[in-house]
């Protein structure tokens, strides 16, 4: 038997919720498991890749250089990358900082908001911090990405569906009816 | 100060009965007075007219020739467009604005002299060209810029920048314009002679219906490029119910690259005048209404005094040309300066006094058009056809052009040739006859504009210039070889960008995307899938949007990546998997890094 197809997910400025739709797809989990073998994944806290992977699954857009950096790494280690989620494809929540200057954001999230108590003045600058970038890039501004799967989040039928497409060499566009929400 | 602000504009709101349908009219009045619409001018419209602020500031802000800001007393707007910018735009803008001390966009200190750029205005076979006020200035090089400048700031006076005036009536004392016709080929249909009221006679012999009859024998189809046929508009409007009808004249011309009708406002100004008249007598309708695009400003004087002259000899007004019970007037209605006008729903909704958003269709306007009554819209030359059509016979014109598209075509060319300028062509005429009539040599590409906008390659030059094959609104733009087409479709992008209305979110962001990505292959930074996404996009672009602007902006694109196949090799290649090309981490970086002093590890 041929090894399986290997695939790998992360989080990147996302709230996680993407991941939960994954987890959300029931006893289907246990098929996928099957169909695949996961590499580096917060669902198997591999923390880096084991082998080249068939898909990549993204969620979140690019806020700090590591997010960037992981991405790229991704991108060299999957065959396919996948954005999944608002977060991913147009930055979401974490983009609504981007018509603001980074000193700003930086000021008003640990000098000057109500409640802060900081009496130093400081604004966390340890070296493990990593730096954050100017504004929040979707993925496919940083890097090229095969498919995007929309939804906040995505429905777990939609990531399923696109998914076994994808393993089985088919189009994975998503059908209509698990766009629309209305 | 403040008193007399509030006094005089409640005078102009007066004189437009403060009517908010002459919301146009009333807000380039009160700019013309004040320099601009300021927000307590505003406030005051709205009470005048009894509308709310939020009505008269979004139609402050639509349209370009008017502004919430104080301008210059003298605004200059460099036409920018693909032509101008060919033959040379930057080198004048740059002269102008050293020489100004000001930079694009910018006003004088002193508060005299604002410069800024325009979409085409309509000069294209007289690149690079200005309008200075109203005034036009053509030829522009950058001694001539920055002469224009010195000049400007001695008098002030942009009427004498005007040392020599053109030919034909742009010497009448009324245009005094230094404005070219360039009237390379004269056809039977428009540049034979005309005696007034010949074509206006022979309709009033007929009845209404048998007018009608007469347009659609001649097959004569709508010359402002998306060719509807003329009598079955007519046909529509005559059968909609409704008590007033109204007759439109598209003078808004605001396609790059089309400067015909200019010519035929000045040249057939009666014979346009005549079509109105007998479109009003074949649907019922008494008023005509002129749109005229606001970098036309110059002709309203003469438009308006060939109006008055046609009142006087009875060829408009009450009991026209005796007939009893038979009236029609015709006033012009300025634009201000925004493209999308020229869509006839638009048109329609500038008419009344509205931001120019296309309206929903159906109704269409032959059924609620202006006001919510039967309305024709038609271009210029169509109307211009009409008198001709009405004096010849539909049989003598069906007889020109081709079998499905009769009649001739005024195309104006320009671009890469020797004779930029207005053509009378039969239809049926071939791409390669214009570059040989306009002696243009070492063409690469065309670009037939009007609401097609298509982009030929020399594969396509022998197609022929008719509704079946290469339509157009009488735009025909010629490169040469060494133009990068690309580089040409994101010239046009860049028109659309400006001139959406806004209103879909296809036309206004899609197309940001879709400059993006042809960007990115100009820059050589694109791979092949970028080209299948360009033309997805596009395509979703015209299938989504909502009027005519969306539905065609992409298609300069689709046809750049059609003859893009010689290009391509050297532009896009398949890259490694890694960031994009176009992102750049250092830049992404460099904020975090001043303000924590460290350096990025991974940069
Ligand atoms: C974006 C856009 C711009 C247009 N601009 C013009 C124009 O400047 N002049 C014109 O006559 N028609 C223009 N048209 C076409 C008009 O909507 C309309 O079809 C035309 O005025 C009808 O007159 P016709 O049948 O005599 O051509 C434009 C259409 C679109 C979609
Ligand atoms: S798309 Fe929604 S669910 Fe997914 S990471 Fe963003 S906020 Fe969370
Ligand atoms: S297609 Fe563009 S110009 Fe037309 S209505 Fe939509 S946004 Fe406005
Ligand atoms: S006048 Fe400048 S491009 Fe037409």
């Amino acid at each position: 038997m041929a090894a399986k197809p290997r695939i790998a997910t992360v989080s990147l400025a996302g709230c996680f919720g993407c991941h939960m739709s994954l987890l959300d797809l029931d006893e289907r989990i246990l098929k996928l498991a099957e169909l695949v073998e996961f590499d580096r994944s917060p669902i198997n806290d591999y923390k880096d890749f084991r082998a080249r992977c068939a898909v990549g699954v993204v969620e979140g857009g690019c806020c700090t250089e590591e997010n960037v950096h992981v991405l790229e790494r991704f991108r060299k280690q999957c065959d396919l990358l996948v954005s999944i989620g608002e977060c991913a494809i147009s930055g979401g929540i974490p983009a609504m900082r981007n018509n603001i200057p980074l000193r700003e954001c930086l000021e008003e999230a640990y000098l000057k908001s109500p409640g802060v108590y900081n009496p130093g003045g400081v604004i966390p600058n340890d070296p493990e911090i990593p730096l954050l970038l100017h504004r929040l890039y979707p993925c496919h501004e940083v890097v090229k990405i095969d498919l995007f799967i929309p939804g906040c989040p995505p429905p777990a039928d939609a990531i399923w569906d696109a998914l076994v497409s994808l393993l089985a060499g088919r189009p994975a566009a998503p059908a209509y009816d698990r766009l629309k929400y209305d | 100060m403040k008193r007399a602000l509030a006094k005089i504009t409640g005078e102009i709101c007066k004189k437009f009965g403060n009517d908010p349908t002459r919301m146009m009219d009333i807000a380039m009045a009160v700019q013309e007075r004040f320099g601009c619409v300021s927000p307590e001018a505003m406030d005051e419209i709205a009470r005048a007219v009894n509308s709310h602020r939020v009505e008269v500031e979004s139609l402050v802000t639509f349209y370009g020739f008017l502004s919430v800001k104080p301008q210059g007393k003298v605004v200059i707007r460099l036409c920018r467009d693909i032509i101008d910018w060919m033959k040379g735009y930057e080198s004048v803008a740059d002269a102008m604005s050293r020489e100004l001390g000001v930079s694009m966009g910018e006003t004088t200190p002193d508060g005299a002299i604002t410069l800024t750029h325009a979409p085409c205005i309509g000069m294209s076979d007289q690149a690079p060209a200005a309008l200075v006020n109203e005034v036009v200035v053509t030829h522009l090089t950058p001694e001539r810029g920055r002469q224009l400048v010195r000049d400007l700031r001695r008098h002030l006076d942009p009427q004498q920048l005007v040392t020599m005036v053109g030919d034909g009536n742009n010497d009448h004392p009324l245009v005094r314009s230094m404005v070219r016709n360039n009237i390379r080929m004269r056809g039977p249909v428009h540049f034979a002679d005309f005696e007034p009221g010949s074509g206006l006679r022979r309709a009033l012999t007929l009845k209404p219906m048998d007018v009608i009859r007469e347009i659609k024998e001649s097959r004569l189809r709508g010359r402002g490029g998306a060719g509807f046929p003329a009598g079955l508009k007519w046909e529509m409007a005559a059968n909609a119910p409704g008590g007033k009808r109204y007759v439109i004249c598209n003078a808004d011309e605001g396609e790059p690259g089309t400067f015909k009708d200019r010519v035929l406002l000045t040249e057939c100004t009666g014979q346009l005048l005549e079509g109105m008249a007998i479109a009003g007598y074949a649907v019922g309708s008494d008023t005509g209404i002129i749109y005229l695009r606001g970098e036309y400003r110059y002709l309203l004087p003469y438009l308006e005094s060939v109006i008055e002259e046609r009142l006087r000899r009875g060829f408009l007004g009450r009991d026209i040309l005796g007939k009893k019970g038979f009236r029609f007037d015709v006033r012009v209605q300025m634009g201000a300066g925004a493209y999308i006008c020229g869509e006839e729903t638009a048109l329609i909704s500038s008419c009344e006094g509205l931001p120019g958003v296309p309206k929903n269709r159906p109704p269409f306007p032959p059924q609620q058009g202006y006001l919510g009554c039967p309305t024709i819209v038609n271009n210029v030359e169509t109307l211009c056809c009409v008198s001709r059509i009405l004096l010849e016979g539909a049989a003598w014109f069906a007889s020109m052009g081709s079998p499905r598209t009769t009649g001739t075509k005024v195309l104006s060319i320009c671009g890469d040739c020797r004779k930029p300028g207005v053509y009378e062509v039969p239809f049926g005429i071939s791409a390669r006859e214009l570059i040989e009539m306009s002696e243009a040599e070492n063409t690469g590409t065309m670009l037939i504009g009007g609401p097609c906008r298509q982009m030929i390659g020399s594969e396509r030059f022998g197609g022929r210039i008719c509704y079946d094959d290469l339509a157009t609104g009488g735009a025909i733009l010629i490169f040469n070889r060494a133009r990068n087409k690309l580089e040409i479709a994101e010239h046009y992008l860049d028109f659309f960008i400006e001139e959406s209305c806004g209103h879909c979110t296809p036309c206004r962001v899609g197309l940001i995307l879709l400059k993006k990505a042809v960007h990115k292959v100009i820059e050589g930074a694109g791979e092949p899938s970028d080209l299948a996404e360009m033309r997805d996009l596009s395509n979703f672009i015209i299938r989504m949007s909502r009027c005519g602007l969306g539905q065609a902006a992409p298609n300069p694109v689709l046809g750049a990546l059609e003859i893009f196949g010689d290009l391509s090799a050297g532009f896009v290649a398949e890259r490694k998997p890694g960031l994009l090309p176009e992102f750049d981490l250092s830049k992404a970086v460099i904020d975090a890094e001043m303000r924590v002093g460290r350096q990025s590890k991974i940069v």
